[in-house]
């Protein structure tokens, strides 16, 4: 799809009449064109008026449906507001991992489930049923799985020999949610085999993902180049 | 308009709607700091939320995917979510009633995919949306105002473009789709969309 093509795509993806490969790629393309935002924004608002044409009372039952649900789930934290970035974490030290873990999709056995009785967060995702893998084979750099249900709303990230870290850095986790924004989803421990839930619904995430940040700082925004990008609409 | 807005006690004020630009300035922030009260737990915030979108948020469910059960389920979804991420809502990046009723309309929209893939679409036959009850909410008053500004909006499309935006957005079909529907190329029906949307914006007086 050419640039000017790409563009074109603000109303059709307002209207969510995208298909998910179309939808990935334009959010990609937001992220770096502030007037496909801007135009984005203005015609979902325009979008939300059309709604105004076809109000209907919903039957009663259903606010009780709505508030007795909301009443067992707890709201997101918010996302803690940054402090800016006095200097960027060098892109080629972040350019030179990205090229030595030279990022490929791969399949490998999945891992053994635990034996424990009771399932902790990551096995109630992994041995979901509506469970989704992406892996992506880091080369020597290790390799790497995010496992997503949308039922328990969750994702996990499972390591395997994974390098660490450059020094003062830590691996830290996004996922990208359905309006393509990045959200912080946690960090890394810095071990080699690590199995981590990523914070923050995943749901309705379209993708996760794995930057270098500096380490102890808040995390708001991605630094690019991303080390890893799971596209869950790449799932198997 | 003062006269058509006797709002009762414990209803929100929805402000004024006026033919201007802005129509429901009042109203928006309403909801708006609804939505952040409700990021905060605060559950009877968003039972007010509730009461001012639903109607909305349930009609354009029940558009998309036409089977009331279904668009029950949807909205419902929608709401959980929004509740969730309510944190999520930034002001500053556009109304609380757009943000919520962007979720409603995706879900809806994935709601007829998912079924799609799995069986044809059911309900081989589908009411049209029945007239809206104008009873004595707030939300109705309010809404009718804004209908009709959305009507004489649409009334201002071309044909063509009327009829791709409708298939993509009550219908749920991607431009794709509405394209070889309207045997129309790819970047004609894109273009139709993208065109009749900027025009019903303009002509609505939608800020970005």
């Amino acid at each position: 799809m050419s640039d000017s093509d790409i563009h074109k795509l603000t109303g059709a993806y307002a209207l969510d009449a995208v298909d998910d490969i179309e939808r990935a790629a334009f959010e990609r393309h937001l992220v770096e064109c502030e007037d496909c935002r801007s135009e984005v924004s203005s015609l979902r608002e325009t979008t939300a008026m059309l709604a105004e044409s076809a109000i209907v009372m919903p039957p009663p039952s259903l606010r009780d449906s709505v508030l007795s649900g909301i009443s067992q789930v707890r709201p997101l934290p918010p996302i803690v507001a940054p402090p800016r970035r006095a200097a960027w974490f060098p892109v080629l030290v972040a350019a030179a991992l990205v090229a030595v873990l030279g990022v490929g999709a791969a399949l490998w056995q999945p891992w053994a489930p635990s034996d424990e009785g009771s399932l902790t967060a990551a096995e109630q995702v992994i041995q979901a049923s509506d469970a989704q893998r992406v892996e992506v084979d880091l080369g020597e750099a290790g390799r790497a799985a995010v496992v997503r249900s949308k039922s328990v709303g969750k994702a996990v990230i499972t390591t395997e020999d994974m390098a660490p870290a450059p020094a003062g850095q830590e691996f830290v986790l996004w996922l990208e949610s359905a309006e393509g924004q990045m959200l912080p989803a946690g960090e890394m421990p810095d071990e080699p085999n690590a199995t981590v839930v990523l914070e923050g619904d995943a749901a309705t995430a379209t993708a996760a993902g794995i930057t270098v940040e500096p380490e102890g700082e808040p995390h708001v925004e991605p630094t690019l180049p991303i080390v890893a990008v799971f596209d869950f609409s790449q799932a198997t | 308009m003062d006269h058509l807005k006797p709002v009762p006690d414990g209803v929100p004020s929805e402000g004024t709607p006026s033919g201007g630009s802005q129509p429901a300035d009042g109203a928006a922030a309403r909801l708006a700091s609804l939505m952040q009260r409700s990021s905060r737990g605060d559950e009877a915030a968003f039972a007010e939320l509730y009461d001012a979108t639903s109607a909305r948020a349930y009609g354009l469910a029940l558009r998309v995917v036409r089977n009331p059960a279904q668009a029950e389920e949807v909205v419902q979804e929608a709401y959980l979510d929004a509740w969730r991420t309510s944190s999520r809502f930034d002001p500053a990046r556009g109304s609380a009633a757009g943000w919520l009723l962007t979720i409603v309309h995706r879900k809806s929209v994935d709601r007829v995919r998912s079924a799609e893939a799995a069986t044809a679409r059911d309900a081989a036959y589908h009411r049209e949306t029945e007239p809206v009850e104008h009873d004595s909410t707030v939300e109705a008053v309010h809404a009718s105002l804004d209908a009709q500004r959305v009507r004489t909006a649409v009334s201002g499309l071309t044909a063509v473009q009327r009829e791709a935006v409708e298939l993509a957005f009550f219908g749920g079909y991607t431009h794709t789709e509405v394209a070889t529907m309207l045997d129309v190329p790819v970047g004609t029906a894109k273009t139709r969309i993208r065109d009749g949307l900027i025009r019903l914006r303009d002509a609505m007086g939608v800020g970005s």
